[in-house]
C-alpha cells in the first residue's frame, strides 16, 4: 500500500487514535477505584492534620473514625441543616446563592479538648487552593491549619502546604477584641499588622499568599454566624 | 548486522548528550522546564527521572513504528505517543504512589511539552533501531537531568539555605539571629535559573574547547 497516500494516512490515524483511546480509557477505568480511595484517605489525613494529628495512609481511616466524633453541615445563618459533611463539595457550594449554601463542620476530640474543623477553599495563582482550619472551643483561637493546592509553583506558591508556613497559624485569633471578624492576614516583608491576626507570606509566592488570605477571609465570613452562635 | 549491545558507537549515544551535545547547554532545548522546576532540588530530581522514563519509552515505541508511520502526520503520531505515555504514567502514579504523584503535580503534564522529547523522536528514533533509540533516550534524558540537578542544587542551597528540605546553613549564621548571612531571595525566582544555566554553559565551554563557535 502506498504509505504516502491519503487512504493509508487516514486509516493509520484512525486506528492509532482508537487504540490509544481504548488503552487509556481501560487503564483509567481499572485504576479509578484505587485513585478515589487515595483521594478519600488524603482528605481524612488533611482533616486530621489540621488538628495536629499525624497519620499515615494506612492508619488514617482508623484514626479518623476514632477522633472525629461528629460531622454536620450548617447554613450561613449558623443553623444545622440536613446533609453529609464529608461528601459536601465546597466548590459546588460556593457557586450557589448564600442562602442555599451548606458548610461542613467536623468536631474532633483531641487531648486538648473538642476542636472544630472548618474546610476552606479559594483560588491561588494557577488553580484552586484549599485547606482545613481547626478552632478551639472559644471559636476564635486557631488550633491548627493544613493547606493544599492543585498546581501552585513548586518552591514558591506550593510552599503553602509546608509545615513552616502552616505552623505560625497556631494560636492566632480571627476575631479582634471588639468582636469583629478580621481573619488572618498574610504579610509581605515590611508590612505591619497586629501580631495575633497575621502570619508571614512566602517570598516569590505573593499571589498564592494573597489568594490564601482572601480564601480565609471569605470562608470565615460564611461561617461567621455559626462561630458567633457557638461562641456564646 | 549483529553488533554488541554496548559497542563503542552505542556507548557514544549514551555519553555524548551528557557533555558534547547536551540538550540544555549545547542544543538549548527544554529550557522552559529547566527554569520552572529547579527552585528546589527534589522536584528537579523527580522531573529528571520522569523525563528519562518517558523519553526512553517514547523513543523505543516510535522506533518500532518508524517504518509504518505516514510521513505527513509523523509529528502528530509522535505527539500521541508521548501524550499517551505521560497520561499512563500519571494514572499509574495516582493509583499506586499517590504521594509521589502529588509532588509531581503539574510536571507530569509539562513533560509532554518538553522539546527534548519531540526533538529526539524526530531526529533520532525515526531513523534508528529500537535499542539505539533507547540508549539515545536515556543519554539525552541524563544530560537534561544532570543540568536540572546542578541548577536545583545551587538554587535551593543559596536561595533557601537547604537541600532536599534539610537545613544546611546553620540558623545562627542568619542576620535575623545575629549572624552575617542571608538567603539570596533572587535565587528562588526563575531569572536566576537562566543565569545559573548560563554559568554552567560558560564553565562547560571553558573546559570543552570544541564547543566554542567562532
Amino acid at each position: 500500500m502506498n504509505r504516502n497516500g491519503n487512504t493509508y494516512t487516514f486509516i493509520y490515524a484512525a486506528i492509532m487514535v482508537i487504540l490509544v483511546a481504548a488503552v487509556l480509557a481501560s487503564v483509567s477505568m481499572a485504576l479509578k477505584p484505587r485513585q478515589q480511595k487515595n483521594v478519600e484517605i488524603e482528605k481524612k489525613q488533611n482533616i486530621l492534620a489540621s488538628v495536629n494529628i499525624e497519620s499515615s495512609a494506612e492508619n488514617a481511616e482508623e484514626l479518623y473514625a476514632e477522633k472525629i466524633v461528629n460531622e454536620y453541615v450548617v447554613n450561613v445563618n449558623g443553623e444545622q441543616v440536613e446533609g453529609d459533611a464529608f461528601t459536601t463539595d465546597l466548590k459546588k457550594e460556593r457557586a450557589k446563592d448564600p442562602e442555599d449554601m451548606v458548610l461542613p463542620v467536623f468536631e474532633c476530640q483531641t487531648e486538648d479538648g473538642l476542636k472544630y474543623v472548618l474546610p476552606v477553599r479559594g483560588a491561588g495563582l494557577w488553580g484552586p487552593i484549599w485547606g482545613y482550619v481547626s478552632l478551639n472551643e472559644d471559636m476564635n483561637t486557631i488550633y491548627g491549619a493544613n493547606f493544599d493546592h492543585e498546581g501552585e509553583t513548586p518552591g514558591l506558591g506550593a510552599e503553602i502546604s509546608s509545615t513552616p508556613f502552616e505552623e505560625p497559624f497556631k494560636g492566632k485569633t480571627i476575631f479582634d477584641e471588639s468582636g469583629n471578624l478580621v481573619s488572618i492576614l498574610i504579610l509581605k516583608s515590611g508590612q505591619v499588622a497586629p501580631e495575633e491576626h497575621s502570619v508571614d507570606g512566602i517570598s516569590g509566592g505573593t499571589i498564592t499568599s494573597k489568594g490564601l488570605e482572601k480564601m480565609l477571609q471569605d470562608d470565615f465570613n460564611s461561617y461567621k454566624e455559626f462561630l458567633i452562635k457557638k461562641k456564646s | 548486522m549483529s553488533e554488541p549491545l554496548f559497542s563503542k558507537k552505542n556507548i557514544k549515544l549514551l555519553s555524548d548528550p551528557i557533555n558534547d551535545s547536551n540538550p540544555i547547554t549545547v542544543q538549548v532545548l527544554g529550557i522552559c522546564s529547566a527554569l520552572a522546576v529547579t527552585a528546589q532540588l527534589k522536584p528537579s530530581i523527580v522531573m529528571a527521572i520522569s523525563v528519562t522514563a518517558v523519553l526512553a519509552l517514547a523513543n523505543v515505541i516510535v522506533s518500532l513504528l518508524r517504518n509504518t508511520i505516514p510521513n505527513r502526520i509523523r509529528i502528530i503520531v509522535q505527539l500521541v505517543v508521548i501524550a499517551a505515555l505521560v497520561i499512563l504514567v500519571d494514572q499509574i502514579l495516582k493509583a499506586y504512589v499517590y504521594d509521589v504523584s502529588k509532588q509531581l503535580s503539574v510536571f507530569v503534564g509539562l513533560i509532554i511539552t518538553n522539546c527534548i522529547i519531540m526533538g529526539r523522536l524526530e531526529a533520532f528514533a525515526l531513523g534508528n533501531r529500537p535499542w539505539q533509540s533507547f540508549l539515545d533516550g536515556i543519554g539525552n534524558a541524563a544530560g537534561y537531568g544532570v543540568i536540572l540537578i546542578i541548577v536545583g542544587f545551587f538554587r535551593e542551597l543559596l536561595g533557601s539555605g537547604s537541600l532536599l528540605g534539610y537545613k544546611i546553613i546553620p540558623e545562627s549564621w542568619y542576620i535575623a539571629n545575629g549572624g552575617f548571612y542571608e538567603n539570596n531571595g533572587l535565587m528562588v525566582l526563575s531569572p536566576m535559573a537562566l543565569i545559573v544555566v548560563g554559568v554552567i554553559i560558560w564553565v562547560q565551554r571553558s573546559k570543552n574547547r570544541k564547543l566554542i563557535e567562532n
